[in-house]
């Protein structure tokens, strides 16, 4: 018995994962043997933790402003930008080290104001992949599952909607909203949209920009999943026992094409995210003096030649979470479908 | 194939319908005009406006008029001066009758500028952002083909994954990360580019540099792609069966055919470069269109966003249409109709 216990332990260990593992399990087995995609996560991790305790982890308040601080900079930024000279030195630049990255030209502390604006992107992060689910999946499942004329239209809808130009109609609709919901008398909708938007920092507006321009893809996507799904034979046995629409959609068609729609979302998630920014970069997005990101580009962009700094790290912290979304995004397909690794 | 490219432009004016019909509808479906103000101007001055600017009429009128007035080309004669209402965008003398002209695209007069047309505005201001773009697609071409053909030739040695590595930093990273960035280091830091400006090629390098490197790293990964799948294929082992050298192989049978699927990506990079131009221009400060629009759109510009919004939805519609068919030509195992 014993010679036979020690001969086969080779042979389990080689086959144990390959049993007790199910589709999840596999993925996640995949992609913590991705390296890039294992530190997106950690990035992204630390990042939503940063956002969600803003309060505790930023050294003063993002909209604290001491004007006689303006454009200072601790020792160590001089350091790193040499055009960067202090005042003792025949310079411009104001030493002040109690701000750990400087502060902006309203005497703001710069890594308070990037703290709190990694809330923003993180949020359309969170939103955009949401709506667009929701609708897409919605629109796909109709077409897709019901067919015929009501597929006809949806289909044509979103090959309209798709030709647009998604850039264009998201600013115009912008400009749309802030423009024409401000100044509106109390009681009425459009006076109700503009407070919650207010109350939100302008984001509500740029989340229904948003959201109403990404669906389009997924609702294809759902779609095309759905009419290959669907005559498969597990459906078609589905269905002879009797099993309602729903049951079908529910139990054998969205288990079989969630894995792609999040593979999906996540490599669309900078997308929503650069979206963000730029709105907020051309002064539609978020309202000052909600910090974000974009915003903060923005700014600091008018004074890059003298303050390197005020442009720099916004633009590297917005840098570092669109490579781990790519990371994670890239690292999820190739551990859910292992069939399209390395094709694009 | 005639039928095909017949289909497909049919389809892009209908697209391109459906967007001057949504972006009309979304500008005036709002309360307050063009010429709302802090202080609010006479009643009867507004009027006098909106009846200038044919605002009083229906909405649907007024659309049919703007629709009118860009499509439907018009043949004059005789002494013609420039008026704010009669600017057309393309002007053909012909060679009949008393000095008579083919006229065509009416974008109307400016609410804002009152003494310029759009028109006047796209050609002070377009050829810019035009000179911007095909200088950028030129860089990425340059750039991103040659990084995906070695990257694919070099598969997974340091090469490839060098590459990839910079086309994967292109792709994550959006124009308005690189500008910064790329105005320091070849600006602040190493002072050999001037920041801002217009004018010299001196200062074109650093936008057309920031906008084609996003571009780039797309066509690199789709070359690296399309030249692996085309490796693979069996006339690619015919051609190394026969006997030929490698470096025939890949030159005159791989390259041409890996092409084709490269080609699909100038509809989205049109696409791309177009978002770019917001960022870039208003970065380094160059007075295209897309600065403009920027502008424009918070002036509540109607004739300016309608006319920036449908010429840049044209460019991306045709774009598109014309890299369908360019596909179609170039694959011969692709069935039109």
């Amino acid at each position: 018995m014993t010679t036979i216990k020690e001969t086969t332990i080779p042979v389990v260990r080689l086959r144990k994962p390959a049993e007790s593992r199910s589709l999840w399990g596999d993925a996640l087995f995949r992609l913590r043997r991705n390296r890039a995609a294992v530190i997106g996560v950690i990035v992204l991790v630390l990042t939503i933790v940063i956002a969600i305790f803003a309060p505790v982890f930023a050294p003063k308040n993002y909209d604290a402003a001491v004007l006689s601080d303006n454009n200072a900079a601790p020792d160590w930024i001089l350091r790193v930008f040499p055009t960067m000279i202090s005042r003792d030195q025949g310079g411009y630049v104001t030493i002040n080290n109690s701000y750990p990255l400087g502060a902006d030209k309203l005497g703001r502390d710069l890594l308070s104001r990037i703290i709190y604006g990694a809330r923003v992107s993180l949020e359309v992060a969170l939103i955009g992949p949401l709506i667009s689910i929701i609708v897409g999946v919605i629109v796909g499942l109709l077409a897709g599952y019901v067919g015929g004329r009501v597929d006809n239209v949806l289909m044509r809808v979103v090959d309209i909607m798709y030709a647009f130009p998604t850039l264009l109609l998201i600013i115009l609709m912008m400009a749309v909203f802030r423009t024409s919901f401000e100044g509106q008398q109390p009681g009425t909708l459009a006076y109700s949209l503009n407070r919650l938007d207010s109350s939100m920092g302008g984001l509500l507006f740029v989340f229904v920009g948003i959201g109403l321009t990404a669906w389009m893809g997924m609702a294809r996507l759902v779609r095309a999943q759905v009419l290959s799904v669907r005559e498969l034979t597990y459906v078609e046995a589905a269905r002879s026992v009797g099993a309602g629409s729903l049951t079908i959609i529910y139990k054998h068609i969205l288990p079989n094409i969630v894995g792609t729609l999040i593979v999906a979302q996540t490599l669309d998630i900078p997308t929503y995210i650069s979206y963000e920014a730029f709105l907020s970069f051309i002064g539609l997005g978020v309202k000052p003096p909600t910090p974000s990101w974009g915003s903060m580009i923005s700014d600091g962009a008018q004074a890059i030649q003298t303050f390197p700094n005020q442009t720099l790290f916004p633009a590297l912290a917005l840098a570092l979470v669109m490579f781990a979304f790519n990371f994670l995004g890239d690292g999820l397909r190739d551990a859910l479908d292992p069939r399209l690794r390395g094709v694009d | 194939m005639g039928k095909f490219v017949f289909q497909r432009f049919m389809w892009a004016a209908l697209v391109l319908f459906v967007v001057a019909m949504t972006t009309f509808l979304l500008m005036h479906a709002v309360p307050g005009g063009p010429f709302s103000r802090d202080k609010p101007l006479p009643a009867q001055t507004i009027a006098q406006l909106n009846k200038k600017y044919n605002l009083d009429v229906p909405l649907t009128e007024q659309f049919l008029d703007y629709v009118g007035d860009i499509i439907v080309p018009v043949v004059l004669t005789g002494a013609q001066q420039k008026s704010l209402d009669h600017d057309y965008l393309f002007s053909v003398r012909l060679p009949f009758g008393d000095n008579a002209t083919f006229r065509w695209a009416n974008f109307g007069p400016s609410f804002k500028s009152t003494s310029r047309t759009v028109n006047d505005i796209f050609r002070d201001n377009f050829p810019i952002s035009f000179q911007l773009g095909i200088v950028s697609l030129i860089v990425a071409t340059v750039i991103g083909l040659p990084l995906g053909v070695i990257s694919a030739l070099k598969r997974n040695t340091v090469y490839d994954y060098a590459g990839m590595g910079v086309a994967i930093l292109g792709v994550s990273v959006p124009v308005i990360i690189t500008a910064p960035f790329l105005q320091y280091l070849f600006g602040v830091e190493w002072k050999l580019l001037p920041l801002t400006g217009w004018g010299t090629p001196n200062q074109l390098i650093l936008p057309a540099l920031t906008l084609g490197f996003g571009s780039a790293a797309i066509i690199a990964r789709l070359t690296r792609a399309s030249l692996l799948q085309v490796l693979n294929e069996d006339y690619i082992r015919t051609a190394r069966a026969k006997g030929l050298g490698e470096g025939r192989v890949v030159n005159v049978h791989a390259l041409k055919n890996c092409l084709i699927p490269v080609v699909t990506v100038f509809g989205p990079l049109m696409a791309y470069l177009v978002t770019g131009t917001f960022v870039v221009e208003t970065i380094f400060g160059i007075p295209g269109m897309g600065r403009f629009f920027v502008t424009s759109i918070t002036g509540r510009d109607y004739p300016v966003i309608m006319g920036t919004i449908l010429v840049f939805a044209a460019l991306l519609v045709l774009a598109n249409a014309l890299v369908d068919v360019a596909y179609v030509w170039l694959d011969p195992r692709i069935r039109f109709g």
